[in-house]
């Protein structure tokens, strides 16, 4: 592809670690991902939001380089995966979104075993993996079967798995579902780090938190196809309001209510619990509510989030 | 800062494609056989405890009374237990590779999808294949030399014949080995899989192979399982190694080619079948 090697050889430009251009994804009749085009840059932060189903773990098989694309162009680390798979792969890191460790090998095995599959050396992954433990902070289950570990801690130890090769692209498929949040936080902080070395991240995640705190750029997909495209703050500023009003009527009014809601706000979205009243002054919108006699059972004013532009984008909340 | 991020150099820096495009199996193997490892002892001792139970009950006992009714070189013109032996080192083999191949498939693609993770390395398909495939055979031939060591010590195989029979029970190991593995691969997730091979499949093989008399004292009509058994092959061909056991030579060319043919079928199915799961 001579297009994208002029692009990766200008100076101007950074490097293209991913560039997909229609990449599709059929399984028979059923498209899984639906001609969808994006790029990404070395040391970047991608995100791909969106419910389950949206094609978000089918796009990642397909980066990691063990899923064949159906149609379109898919280029990764300047080479194509379907010519070049083993060698992609060996230069990528992948945490699944189902924890695959093997349960009766230690968690020092487990991190031995993987590093050895990439060839490197036992003697250097000895270090690698106090590195490593010292990063998922399993200093003390080193010896531990990973059967006898918990569910944050089986986390922790696939992505420490996942770098044991230093990889220049590290695939994360929801990587904090079932840890707690001081955990979150921490992994969040250790991931961010990665980028100063030039890790480049591709998260999944329907976390909106998440997605805003670790994304430099992030697509929302839904139904195989990229809805929107840009940094969370970019996509919360053109796709909703600086701020959200959410006001409950209990469940069985809030449909009858919001027709006396309109003209408050610059858009409504009436969901089965509660109504959403996107405004740029929040306090402001319910005072208006207050004073035309609407006494709300609850209300809370916040800013907007990912979570408002995806039920902008699809009419639908991102976890159902 | 961590001494993760200090030390990073990099993939593009640290990793050789190259090399695990070219050992790629092996790593697969020491994965296999450090799991492995960890029942050693069991293995070992059903290694050795199995075919010491086996002589002392079959061939010894019900040794005895083939001897005493058949005389002392009354069957195929050697005593029960030389008889016997080359029977159980086949039947061994086959089990032994069989073992590990069958449970780590279904734990690699079910239990702990092991399999996946191995793939999103430089690791292909075919790898994993050939990496399953040669720590089964390493425990095969743990198991035949095991059996061998026993055999020797009751005086039922010739020293001489070891090394040829070794060979051969291999062969055997592999070829079964094989089908197993091209067969297991299509498991989603049924435990009840082994239980069913088990008792329809393995058993009536293992039965019906001439291990315990020959397969021509059966009525003709049970004898196509012996016909169409790795384990008949491999004994049939275990006894001409062993003690001379008389056999036309077009028959043990048969034996040989059976077995090779099962192992390459096998493999030429697992293959496509191991990619396309791991591609799922």
């Amino acid at each position: 592809m001579p297009k994208t090697k002029a692009k990766v050889t200008d100076d101007s430009s950074p490097e293209l670690m991913i560039v997909a251009k229609g990449l599709t994804k059929t399984y028979g009749d059923f498209v899984a991902v639906d001609g969808i085009n994006f790029e990404v840059k070395k040391g970047e932060a991608f995100g791909l939001l969106g419910p389950n189903g949206a094609g978000k773990s089918t796009t990642m098989k397909m980066i990691a380089s063990t899923s064949q694309r159906s149609g379109g162009e898919l280029t990764i680390l300047g080479k194509d995966p379907n010519q070049h798979g083993p060698e992609i792969r060996a230069h990528l890191g992948v945490v699944p979104q189902q924890d695959n460790l093997d349960r009766e090998l230690k968690v020092w095995e487990n991190l031995m075993t993987y590093g050895r599959f990439f060839g490197l050396k036992s003697a250097w992954l000895k270090t690698k993996i106090d590195e490593l433990l010292e990063f998922a902070q399993l200093e003390d289950k080193r010896n531990v079967k990973t059967e006898e570990l918990s569910g944050g801690m089986k986390r922790r130890l696939t992505i420490a798995r996942g770098l044991v090769n230093e990889p220049e692209i590290l695939m994360l498929d929801e990587p904090t579902t079932g840890l707690d949040p001081q955990a979150r936080h921490i992994l969040w902080d250790r991931l961010f780090r990665l980028k100063e070395v030039g890790v480049t991240l591709v998260i999944t995640t329907h976390y909106m938190d998440e997605a805003e705190q670790l994304c430099d750029r992030l697509v929302v997909m839904d139904k195989g196809k990229i809805m929107a495209e840009g940094s969370p703050a970019e996509l919360i500023k053109t796709y909703s309001s600086k701020e959200v009003l959410e006001v409950r009527f209990g469940s069985d009014n809030n449909k009858t209510m919001a027709k006396q809601l309109k003209g408050i706000g610059d858009r409504l979205e009436i969901l089965p619990d509660r109504i959403l009243v996107y405004t740029e002054d929040g306090e402001a919108a319910l005072k208006k509510i207050l004073a035309a006699g609407m006494h709300p059972i609850t209300s809370l004013v916040r800013r907007s989030s990912l979570e408002d532009v995806f039920l902008r984008l699809t009419g639908r909340t991102l976890v159902d | 800062m961590s001494t993760i991020h200090k030390n990073w150099q990099g993939a593009a820096k640290l990793i050789d494609p190259t090399t695990p495009m070219r050992w790629g199996a092996f790593y697969v193997a020491e994965f296999r056989i450090r799991g492995m490892l960890k029942w050693a002892a069991a293995i070992v001792a059903f290694g050795l405890g199995n075919p010491v139970m086996y002589l002392l009950s079959i061939g010894v006992g019900i040794g005895a009374m083939v001897n005493n009714s058949q005389g002392s070189h009354g069957i195929d013109g050697v005593p029960y237990l030389t008889f016997l032996a080359p029977a159980l080192l086949a039947t061994a083999a086959i089990q032994g590779a069989m073992d590990e191949v069958t449970f780590p498939t279904i734990e690699g693609f079910v239990w702990t999808k092991m399999f996946y993770s191995i793939n999103n390395t430089a690791i292909s398909s075919k790898q994993i294949v050939d990496g399953v495939m040669l720590s089964a055979m390493a425990r095969c031939v743990l198991q035949v030399m095991l059996y061998e060591l026993i055999l020797v010590a009751f005086g039922a195989l010739p020293l001489a014949s070891l090394p040829i029979l070794t060979l051969a029970s291999l062969l055997a190991g592999w070829g079964f080995a094989a089908v197993m593995l091209s067969v297991t691969v299509f498991i989603k997730d049924d435990d009840g899989f082994f239980a069913i091979v088990g008792r329809f499949i393995l058993t009536p093989m293992f039965m019906f192979s001439g291990t315990y008399f020959p397969l021509a004292a059966l009525p003709i009509w049970l004898q196509w399982i012996g016909w169409v058994s790795p384990v008949w092959h491999a004994t049939d061909l275990g006894r001409a190694l062993s003690y001379g056991h008389k056999v036309e030579p077009w028959l043990l060319v048969v034996h040989v080619v059976y077995l090779a043919a099962i192992g390459v079928v096998g493999m030429a199915t697992a293959y496509p079948q191991f990619k396309k799961r791991l591609a799922e």
